[in-house]
């Protein structure tokens, strides 16, 4: 039996998961279901979705294989170019999917959250693509953090609301574009960025996003022979990890999601239950939900999706963190040796692997690159000003 | 079949050819156990009170914004129980608050500290039909009505199913939304109220968007009573409990005649 579980009617990876949300979004949850189930099976559906991928999005992304820094660390080293996606991350592969479902349940617009700005983006973009209006909630200081994203956002027809409520940042937009949704279910999409949320959601993005996992699979087959040692992910809410593992899961391969220090759910989490899902979540010792802290806006979230829930349960995926500092080194350190400036996101993984590289000599070493800095330059300008 | 002291007092109140007026309170906010004795001097059959939460998703910006402060001043979902059992206001008292404080305090911990504090009822605004099982289990053994909300997205084939697990009373989302003021009432408090009245006998009470006496008056035309939340809290936090209880009594008269 594969690991890759479809869950029931219930929404359940193990004891996660689930559909925690108000009654007057029930009925919202349970036709996006459907429908998703719908499309999935329908050559149609699939066939336009595949050629917006390839033709728009530019799928298949590439397989590099880093030498430089591989031969310094001791190891090969394979990213997974989700960065050379249009839009400029992973977020692309969900948000086509979504989008083009909307359309087809009828839906003319779609609001959506956004951490780093990069979900937001991809949203604003299949929306005037396919021609749906386009509302994209983001905490106030994400909004400062990613102005460049905020730009990107409204020159694509988008319009972005900044949310000033509890931390200011990802978990507060997505309550915000919750309670929009509660308004406007009726002809509103809520096109949600990650593997979390409520049931479908947590499956449905995975199931966009396995076109990751399955490509780098087929290249690792064809390039090398064999499945790599580890795969390595950052994990916010878990998506582009969960699309690269669904395509190892039932290998050898070590999993591996690095996770923020400042915002590590599973690490530091215990289960609980917000934005739909139950799932490990940081909380006081009142179940108040906890404000993460990251440098990076994408993964500055205090839960993750309910399937990573499920596969640190069972053992079956290693959630460690790593510390800022590690994150800024490891964003120079993927720029200066192999001339590929990662977003702050995936710099979490490049961290993780330098730091651990000792223990992994000789391996093969499977990272996905879910995203390009471009949007954290100005950013990193501040930190590193003066010290290049 | 014997109902709970919620739904007791709320079919008293219909059987004598009234309405049922519950207003709703954040719990640890200032003043907030002053303006509880000020509803229950001033005609509330019931008041909710609210256990703050750090992300409440289908509280618009009034009571977001009670919620924070009560957070921000101190409060607990223990301090408050704490301090719900030395109110003693002579009417019922129901609980509102998000699954996970009650999933992290575990349900029959939380069911059993609610008896304990003398709450009779839970209001969970996101814990659907469909997850409510092992909770309504912790709650019915521990006499804690669980109040079921019905929203007006529900399919006919579901507002059965609905009220048929709704103890104290059944909780008719007024509008497409979130809690708040709003300029008039929408057409779907008065729709839905009616489709539910048409299928149970438990108390229907119209809340979400109910924001004036006018407005209450219009939705129990057809419902059994209201839920009046963010036009309460915006007078205790702008004027304090005395404005509170002058707003109920205003609404009592309104409902009355
Ligand atoms: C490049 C990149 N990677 C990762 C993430 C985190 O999301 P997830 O964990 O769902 O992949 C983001 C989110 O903004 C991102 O922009």
């Amino acid at each position: 039996m594969s690991l890759l579980i479809t869950p029931g009617a219930d929404g359940r990876f193990g004891e996660f998961g689930g559909r925690f949300v108000p009654e007057t979004l029930v009925p919202a949850c349970q036709e996006l279901e459907a429908a998703f189930n719908d499309a999935w099976s329908d050559p149609e559906y699939r066939h336009d979705l595949d050629k917006l991928l390839s033709e728009y999005a530019g799928r298949p992304s590439g397989l590099t294989e880093c030498h430089n820094l591989g031969k310094q660390l001791g190891l090969r080293l394979f990213l997974k170019r989700e960065d050379l996606n249009h839009t400029g991350s992973h977020k692309i592969n969900n948000v086509l999917g979504q989008v083009l479902l909307a359309k087809r349940m009828g839906k003319n617009r779609i609001v959506a959250e956004t951490g780093a700005g990069q979900h937001g983006v991809a949203a604003a973009t299949a929306a005037a693509l396919l021609g749906l209006e386009c509302k994209v909630y983001m905490g106030a200081v994400d909004v400062e953090r990613q102005s460049l994203n905020v730009f990107r956002m409204k020159l694509l027809g988008a319009q972005v609301e900044a949310v000033h409520s509890g931390s200011r940042t990802l978990k507060d937009a997505v309550n915000e574009a919750m309670r929009d949704w509660v308004a406007t279910v009726s002809d509103t999409h809520y096109c949600l960025g990650s593997v979390m949320g409520p049931h479908p959601y947590p499956f449905m993005v995975r199931q966009f996003h396995r076109v990751i996992g399955d490509e780098a699979r087929a290249q690792c087959q064809e390039r090398l022979g064999v499945m790599p040692d580890v795969v390595v992910a950052c994990v916010g809410g878990g998506s582009n990890a969960m699309g690269i593992f669904s395509g190892f899961i039932d290998t050898k391969a070590r999993l591996i999601g690095v996770e923020p220090a400042g915002g590590a759910a599973v690490g530091r989490g215990q289960p609980g239950v917000v934005h739909g899902m139950k799932s490990y979540l940081m909380q006081d010792e009142h179940g108040q939900v906890q404000e993460a802290h990251s440098i990076s806006a994408g993964l500055d979230y205090p839960g993750v999706g309910p399937e990573h829930s499920y596969l640190a349960s069972i053992g079956r995926a290693e959630y460690p963190t790593v510390t800022d500092d590690e994150v800024v080194a490891g964003f120079q350190l993927l720029s200066r040796s192999e001339g590929i400036i990662p977003a702050l996101e995936c710099a979490h993984a490049v961290g993780w692997i330098s730091r651990e590289a000792p223990k992994m000599q000789g391996q093969i070493i499977l990272m996905n690159l879910s995203g390009r800095g471009d949007k954290d330059v100005g950013q990193m300008m501040d930190i590193l000003d003066g010290k290049l | 079949m014997t109902f709970g002291r919620l739904e007791t007092q709320l079919r008293q109140r219909r059987n004598d050819g009234g309405k049922c007026l519950v207003p709703y309170i954040t719990g640890g906010l200032k003043g907030w156990q002053d303006a509880i004795r000020a509803c229950a001097a001033n005609g509330a059959d019931a008041i909710e009170i609210g256990l703050p939460f750090s992300d409440p998703v289908m509280d618009g910006p009034i009571i977001q914004a009670a919620s924070q402060q009560a957070l921000f001043d101190g409060a607990t979902p223990i301090s408050i129980m704490q301090e719900i059992r030395s109110l003693d206001v002579g009417i019922p008292l129901a609980v509102m608050c998000y699954y996970n404080t009650v999933f992290h305090a575990g349900h029959e911990r939380f069911a059993y500290a609610l008896a304990d504090a003398g709450v009779c009822a839970a209001i969970i605004p996101d814990l659907p039909l469909e997850e409510s099982g092992p909770w309504c289990q912790a709650a019915d053994a521990a006499s804690i009505e669980t109040v079921m909300l019905a929203a007006p997205t529900a399919p006919d084939d579901r507002l059965p199913r609905v009220v048929a697990r709704a103890r104290g009373f059944v909780y008719s989302v007024g509008l497409l939304g979130v809690t708040g003021e709003r300029a008039s009432l929408a057409q779907t408090a008065t729709d839905l109220a009616g489709r539910l009245k048409a299928i149970t006998d438990v108390p229907v009470l119209v809340g979400v968007g109910v924001s004036n006496a006018e407005q209450a008056t219009q939705a129990v035309q057809v419902a059994d009573g209201v839920i009046q939340g963010a036009s309460v809290m915006r007078r205790l936090m702008e004027s304090g409990p005395d404005a509170v209880g002058e707003y109920v009594a205003q609404v009592r008269l309104a409902i009355t005649l």
